[in-house]
């Protein structure tokens, strides 16, 4: 127990003496994690929307996905290396992939979790099936929707570490080339600062998600 | 108005859910669709709004078929009450009822006054209007799931067991209230129902319906007097002089006030010592008997708008029966 808290302080130590390397690792992991999750949401919530809509369309995206995410995060970022190459690119798309099967299934589970009654008033009220979509339907699927990007983000932020291995930056750097050399001062200053970030962006969307909840017709929750 | 003609609906499965039915709802008035589970009751509601389309023949709603209607149109013009009531639940009480004016286009200011009218009619508070429908109780959200369904002003009112899921006690005060408000509003109501005593209390005509066919059409009083055959008769069911004292209003029984004053010393006084012994002419005979009952003295002054204008005893009720041909 004293062995970590004293690794834990010397992580922070080490931290502390290389600020401006921890911003830039911070900065890199940031972008490729935002970056791929903005992609990810922008194509999954879409694609949950229209296999939602079509029976047929909705188990071959959802075993597909599921597959896709049976695959180890390492396995992925090690096959973008020979398609890609080295850097940036690869271990955003790499990323992305990773990061879109919590928000298309949670978008997929949301639309059907509403409740039959709901929509059969919907209906009967005279909405058409866009006007169901996007004043009954996805607001009341948004928080369940928001669980999966939550998931997602939060996973995300620790399959980022992995792309240092093709070169793509971030806190992994510190994490595997600490491990390497047996430098557990340096470990433990990559992972908690990476700790950190996970449960930050976890929090800033659960603020954007409650303030969504509740601000005015379903329209403006949708546009946003 | 809304008339059923040769209505035959089969599912893609083969089932044969409507067989041949045929009736006119009159404008103005409730009819209350009855029968035991799967009998087609519910599908026949449906085919008024088209959320089920007939196989066979032809639904008129207002002396149109229906078929020729634009059926986003068609439903925005009908008020619809489900038992789930179908709340939006990310919407407020006021957002939820103003759900149809919304979607036809009214400008904001008249749908502000209709939702406060609404709230009104339903005697809900104003408050209301900017709560969410899961701080509030079943009887509230029932009475918002009909207010929501008035808002656009419909001729037409499909009402589909808009009590079933609550409480006896709430859901007799709902009826009692949705009474009152029935004779306010001039809308057509196509009720649907499995119990035959809400049937019979919220009914102007009753079309009871046995596996896809209406086995009788009639008024209340009617069905219960002269029940066509024996389905009907085991619907019913027991107690029926009970059901028909429940549903005869005390109007077509009393005598005029001039006997009234002939047999004065028998009359309960209207006002004895603070007590108050009257009864509305619009009260059941179920009511006037057991007032009757409770009191000391064989006839009930009918007292309307403070002035009697006749009264009851036990004899009327016995003899009206009597005439009646009571089963």
């Amino acid at each position: 127990m004293a062995g970590v808290i004293s690794t834990s302080l010397s992580g922070i130590r080490y931290l502390l003496d290389n600020l401006p390397e921890f911003w830039q690792l911070l900065a890199e992991h940031l972008v490729l994690v935002v970056a791929s999750e903005i992609i990810a949401i922008s194509i999954a919530v879409p694609l949950g929307v229209i296999a939602a809509r079509h029976e047929k369309l909705k188990s071959p995206i959802l075993s597909v996905g599921n597959v896709a995410q049976t695959v180890p995060p390492l396995a992925i970022i090690a096959l973008m290396f020979p398609i890609l190459g080295l850097g940036f690119l690869p271990s955003f798309v790499a990323l992305f992939i990773y990061a879109l099967l919590p928000v298309l299934v949670n978008t997929i589970t949301g639309l059907e979790s509403v409740d039959e009654g709901t929509i059969d008033a919907a209906k009967g009220m005279g909405m058409t099936q866009n006007e169901r979509l996007t004043r009954i339907r996805f607001p009341l699927a948004l928080p369940i929707i928001f669980a999966g990007i939550r998931t997602s983000t939060v996973i995300n932020v620790g399959t980022a570490y992995l792309a240092f291995f093709i070169g793509g930056g971030g806190l992994g750097a510190w994490v595997i080339s600490g491990i390497n050399l047996f430098n557990m001062p340096q470990v433990f200053a990559g992972a908690i600062s990476g700790a950190v970030l996970a449960i930050s962006l976890d929090l800033l969307l659960a603020a954007v998600e409650s303030r969504l909840g509740n601000s005015g017709p379903a329209s403006a929750q949708v546009a946003a | 108005m809304i008339e059923f003609e040769d209505i035959t609906k089969v599912y893609a499965d083969g089932t044969e859910a409507i067989d041949g039915i045929n009736f006119t709802v009159e404008e103005g008035t409730t009819t209350v669709l009855v029968g035991p589970s799967g009998c087609g009751k519910t599908t026949s509601m449906k085919l008024v709004n088209r959320l089920e389309e007939p196989t066979e023949g032809t639904v008129y709603v207002n002396g149109t078929d229906n078929q020729e209607l634009d059926k986003i149109d068609l439903r925005r013009g009908i008020g619809y009450v489900i038992q789930e009531i179908g709340l939006f639940d990310h919407l407020t009480v006021g957002e939820n009822i103003a759900t149809v004016p919304e979607l036809v286009g009214w400008d904001q200011s008249r749908i502000d006054d209709r939702v406060d009218e609404l709230l009104e009619l339903m005697d809900l508070s104003p408050e209301y209007r900017d709560q969410y429908p899961r701080e509030l109780s079943g009887g509230q959200r029932q009475r918002i799931g009909v207010a929501r369904a008035l808002a656009a002003d419909p001729d037409i009112l499909l009402m589909d067991e808009p009590f079933g899921a609550l409480d006896p006690i709430t859901r007799e005060n709902l009826q009692d209230e949705f009474l009152q408000i029935q004779d306010r509003i001039n809308t057509t109501i196509l009720f649907v129902t499995h119990s035959i005593d809400e049937a019979l209390k919220m009914g102007d005509r009753i079309a009871i319906f046995d596996v896809g066919e209406v086995v009788q059409y009639d008024t209340p009083a009617e069905i219960l007097s002269n029940p066509k055959n024996e389905f009907v008769e085991n619907f019913i069911g027991e107690n029926q002089t009970f059901k028909q004292l429940s549903i005869t209003p005390v109007r077509e029984v009393m005598d005029d006030p001039q006997a009234y004053e002939s047999a004065e010393s028998e009359v309960a006084p209207a006002a004895d010592g603070g007590e108050y012994y009257s009864i509305s002419p619009d009260s059941s005979l179920q009511v006037g008997l057991t007032r009757l009952l409770s009191i000391e003295h064989t006839t009930l002054p009918v007292v309307d708008g403070g002035e009697v204008v006749g009264f009851l005893t036990e004899d009327h009720v016995r003899s009206y029966f009597d005439s009646a041909g009571e089963p």
